[in-house]
């Protein structure tokens, strides 16, 4: 498994990314810097990691996900290649069009620095296969604009085709209501692209990989895509 | 030749913003005002004369990147 992490002005969870994808797939990801215009040869996996790029100027993730690196990224989710945004990698891949939608405000408007229960929808992506379908795993979140929203239409086709990826829940897996930290739509936390190569998801799976901070329930996610591409 | 560019949320978008600013107006006694909606101005210098020319590049500025319309609606003064 290679992979890339790219860097943006403002990123600040791309080491913790570096560190979960080292203890996974055994190698060290590349760093890539925003006006870079190629991934490296044989890349398999492109990670937006988490923080506030170009000071979530503009909207969230709006400026990166129009840079140079963008267009070399959308090449290769074209051929299939595996794309990952934790935080606001998610919302660059929002705004940049390779996921539908869009992360609002949270609706209680306050940033949400927590830890948090999620419902694994699938795991029949590479993404998701070393966990069980509706696992409940305890992550953190810590976002300002988490608020999932997009047209009927997009949602309701997220759900028919079973893009879903990660619901917000309780400790018992209970899902809506108090248990949505940002009142997003249908309480989602995460979603696929059609091909399910592009994963978009709010929580930091990555910080939760060593018993030492809190849990390991992030780890499988790295492990399975560790054992996605060899 | 100078331009504005409105950008608002479409009708229906939640507007959390707008609505704690409508709170903050009514805790400041300012009576009468409701559906707060937030939004955003642009103004740039075009360096054209041709007007029509200038409202497609901002239509493109726009449509690429000053407004997401998925929940932005935008509107171009020249």
């Amino acid at each position: 498994m290679k992979s890339a992490i790219i860097v943006f002005p403002g990123s600040n969870r791309e080491f913790d990314m570096a560190r979960a994808l080292e203890r996974s797939t055994g190698r060290s990801p590349e760093m890539l810097w925003h006006a870079d215009h190629d991934l490296p040869a044989g890349t398999d996996l492109v990670v937006l990691p988490g923080g506030f790029s170009y000071g979530d100027y503009l909207r969230c993730g709006a400026i990166a996900g129009r840079t140079t690196i963008m267009e070399a990224v959308r090449k290769h989710a074209a051929r299939g290649g595996l794309v990952l945004g934790v935080c606001n990698g998610f919302q660059i891949l929002c705004e940049s069009g390779l996921l539908p939608g869009i992360l609002m405000r949270n609706a209680n408007l306050r940033f949400i620095c927590k830890m948090q229960y999620l419902r694994v929808e699938q795991n029949n992506t590479a993404f998701t296969r070393n966990y069980e379908s509706g696992e409940i795993i305890k992550v953190c979140i810590a976002h300002g604009e988490g608020n999932y929203e997009a047209d009927e239409t997009t949602i309701e086709a997220l759900e028919k085709d079973g893009r879903v990826a990660f619901r917000y829940c309780d400790a018992a897996g209970l899902i809506g209501g108090r248990e949505n930290p940002n009142g997003s739509r249908n309480d989602i936390a995460g979603i696929y692209s059609q091909q399910r190569n592009i994963l978009g998801l709010m929580p930091h799976p990555e910080n939760l990989i060593d018993p030492l901070v809190g849990g390991t329930d992030g780890l499988k996610l790295f492990e399975s895509l560790g054992s996605a591409a060899a | 030749m100078k331009a504005r560019i409105v950008v608002t949320l479409k009708n229906g978008v939640l507007d959390p913003q707008g609505k704690a600013i409508e709170g903050a107006l009514e805790a400041l006694n300012i009576k009468g005002v409701s559906n707060v909606r937030q939004g955003k101005v642009f103004d740039v210098d075009i360096f054209t004369d041709d007007s029509v020319a200038a409202k497609q590049n901002l239509q493109a500025a726009c449509e690429k990147l000053l407004a997401n319309t998925v929940i932005e609606n935008y509107s171009i003064e020249i």
